[in-house]
């Protein structure tokens, strides 16, 4: 689905991603993790578009992507869900919805989204509930099933979601990642990138790490969960006070 | 059967986007938890977010195994060592024994290439395996052992030794397949046949051997003796044990580990990346090891590589059985020339045995190579016209493989010395 040489981009002179290499298989979940400033953000904002890559191969469904706008990227099926929810919050819950479509007016001047919304309706029964209520007043966890949903909306093979879980209580994290394993099952591919590393190696199938704008380790979840380095940096795990003796 | 048909017959792009991405991860990994390899970088101006592609590993500086004992015991390890969860080592006859380590991870990935190797061998969950291995730091023992518990097979951990014990409990376990070295399976078949056993009273039906060189010839007569199938396997502690390559049924080389491991094959006296299908020293980066990495480590182990399709189903680059090692290597003539490949030739040719010895001479200034071979036991022609052109005939095709011209010189059956532990092959009488 997605492959990516040797990505390297950045902000004015300073490097953000060194010789990034890494790729998604059909139907799999992958998973980025790493401390803030790591790069994980950038590199999603890469492979959308809204950052230009320095140089490096992008290969999106077996087309070279590089250099082709954001929206463009959603017309072949990509779409992001940004870092901090980033819905319209003077929008109603359903003009959200409606917006997220916006690829499938372009292509098709007959098309009338309510399918596609009851669709979301029923996965997400609260979103229904709230469909009139402006976004802004949403819950942090609410406003994340709606940017989640908003992607949805453009019927992507491919999701980006960044940093799903910020910010949000354990039991709405447990929500999101439900819908996150739920998309998987219905054939969507996902790369995710999260700091809560244990839950997203909970879903994922592989993951990789990154430091520094490099990636130090890659591997099967299972292999990164007994991975010292990552237990010791991202799960929370205080190997120097379990050695004492 | 394929223990894991995922990445055993992955195709040739999907294997070298993942081999760079796992090259990439240890680069960045070594340069930043091992000193040596990050002074080693630095010195030589090596930038390692310049290594795009594989083919950019042959601007990394080799490692040897020398450069492995000036950091014993544990100079090369990539974590610290409370996460190494075993470690093993070389015999250290030759000098300082070297030291490797494993994660809990680099067991698993082990344990599982092992079980590669293992089910490519012909080894299943219902059979009884005897590891006649050493067990101890020689990781020859605990790595079959790990794989062969991952299969599910029975395991027998008798470790070598005790040569009648061996076939005792082979017969009353029912072992169904042997795991040793090539000379010790060759020593249990004489030793059958010595005490007049009847092999078929044995279940054994396969044999997984490496660990040393071995040939063809030696294949067939334990297969013959044995009555088994045998396959060849090889590694080496310094890269992680036995599991980097192992044959399958075909049997015409073995199946390298490449999602685990970049190899290239060098010529050992420029140091040049030689093009596949030509002999030359075995080079292996290992790209999932966690505790004790390492990049471009020579072998000193002489091989050839083919991408050539088997019809096991396995798309993984095969590499020939050893050949030899590069310390065995002759120059003659300003030509690289390998025992192993006059005995390849020998192989092949009718009325003759591999038995052999080189003569090396320097006749004035030029150098001068006499092969002695012995004849074969069923030829029965003393007439001098058929030995002649036995002879020449000999001299034609050793001319053909190695493009330099020798002298052949027949000799009686059993006539070359025979030796207990290596045959001694060459005799140099150059003084250089």
């Amino acid at each position: 689905m997605l492959k990516i040489k040797n990505l390297e981009s950045g902000y004015g002179r300073s490097k953000a991603l060194k010789k990034i290499t890494m790729h998604v298989g059909r139907g799999e979940i992958v998973t980025i993790i790493g401390a803030n400033g790591a790069g994980k953000t950038t590199l999603l904002n890469t492979i959308s578009g809204l950052i230009s890559a320095w140089s490096g191969e992008v290969i999106f469904d077996n087309q070279n992507s590089i250099g082709i706008a954001p929206e463009k990227m959603i017309f072949m099926g990509c779409a992001l869900v940004p870092e901090g929810r980033q819905v319209f919050a003077a929008m109603t819950v359903k003009e959200n919805l409606i917006l997220g479509a916006c690829v499938k007016y372009i292509k098709d001047k007959k098309y009338n989204s309510q399918k596609d919304i009851e669709r979301i309706y029923e996965i997400l029964p609260i979103l229904k509930d709230r469909q009139n209520q402006l976004a802004g007043t949403l819950s942090g966890g609410e406003q994340q099933m709606l940017a989640i949903a908003r992607a949805m909306m453009s019927n992507p093979k491919f999701i980006m979601m960044d940093e799903p879980s910020m910010g949000l209580a354990p039991l709405i994290v447990r929500d999101i990642f439900n819908i996150i394993k739920r998309l998987r099952e219905e054939g969507t591919t996902i790369l995710l990138v999260e700091q809560n590393a244990k839950m997203a190696l909970g879903i994922a199938d592989r993951g990789y790490v990154i430091e520094t704008g490099r990636i130090i380790i890659q591997g099967l979840s299972d292999e990164l969960l007994t991975n010292k380095d990552v237990q010791r940096a991202y799960l929370g795990r205080d190997l120097d006070s379990e050695i004492k003796i | 059967m394929l223990w894991e048909p995922k990445f055993e017959s992955m195709e040739r792009d999907e294997l070298e986007q993942l081999q760079l991405e796992k090259l990439q991860a240890t680069l960045n990994r070594v340069y930043m938890n091992v000193p040596f390899y990050h002074k080693r970088f630095d010195e030589l101006g090596i930038d390692i977010d310049s290594i795009g592609s594989i083919d950019d590993i042959r601007k990394l500086p080799f490692t040897t195994k020398d450069d492995l004992r000036q950091n014993y015991p544990y100079g090369l390890f990539a974590v610290p060592l409370r996460e190494v969860v075993r470690i093993h080592a070389s015999s250290g006859t030759t000098g300082l024994s070297t030291v490797v380590g494993y994660t809990k991870n680099d067991i698993r990935n082990w344990s599982n290439l092992i079980a590669r190797i293992l089910t490519a061998g012909g080894i299943t969950k219902d059979d009884v395996v005897q590891i006649s291995f050493n067990y101890g730091l020689f990781t020859g023992g605990f790595g079959h052992h790990y794989g062969a518990e991952r299969i599910g097979a029975s395991v027998i951990p008798i470790s070598s030794g005790n040569t009648n014990r061996q076939i005792k409990i082979m017969q009353d376990f029912r072992t169904t397949a042997l795991i040793c070295t090539p000379s010790y399976a060759m020593l249990i078949a004489d030793t059958i046949r010595e005490m007049g056993m009847n092999i078929n009273s044995l279940c054994l039906k396969y044999g997984l051997f490496g660990g040393e060189p071995w040939s063809e010839a030696m294949r067939n007569d334990i297969q013959d003796k044995l009555k088994i199938v045998a396959t060849d396997n090889y590694g080496l502690s310094e890269v992680m044990g036995p599991g980097v390559a192992g044959e399958c049924l075909e049997r015409n080389g073995l199946h390298i580990n490449e999602d685990h491991f970049i190899v290239e094959v060098i010529n050992p006296h420029t140091l040049e990346p030689l093009p596949l299908g030509e002999i030359g020293e075995l080079v292996i980066t290992t790209l999932t090891k966690e505790a004790f990495p390492v990049i471009r480590f020579r072998t000193r182990d002489l091989t050839k590589l083919t991408l050539e399709r088997c019809s096991c189903g396995r798309k993984f680059m095969k590499m020939s059985r050893v050949m030899g090692r590069t310390d065995d290597m002759l120059i003659i003539k300003g030509v690289n020339v390998f025992p192993s490949q006059i005995e390849h030739v020998l192989i092949n040719i009718e009325n003759v045995s591999p038995h052999y010895q080189i003569i090396v001479k320097r006749e004035g200034a030029i150098d001068a190579m006499e092969i002695q071979v012995e004849m074969s036991e069923n030829i029965f022609s003393d007439e001098m016209k058929v030995l002649e052109r036995l002879n020449k005939h000999i001299e034609q095709k050793i001319k053909e493989v190695l493009g330099i011209s020798c002298r052949v010189k027949l000799v009686e059956p059993k006539s070359l010395q025979r030796s207990e532990g290596k045959a001694k092959r060459v005799v140099d009488l150059r003084k250089i």
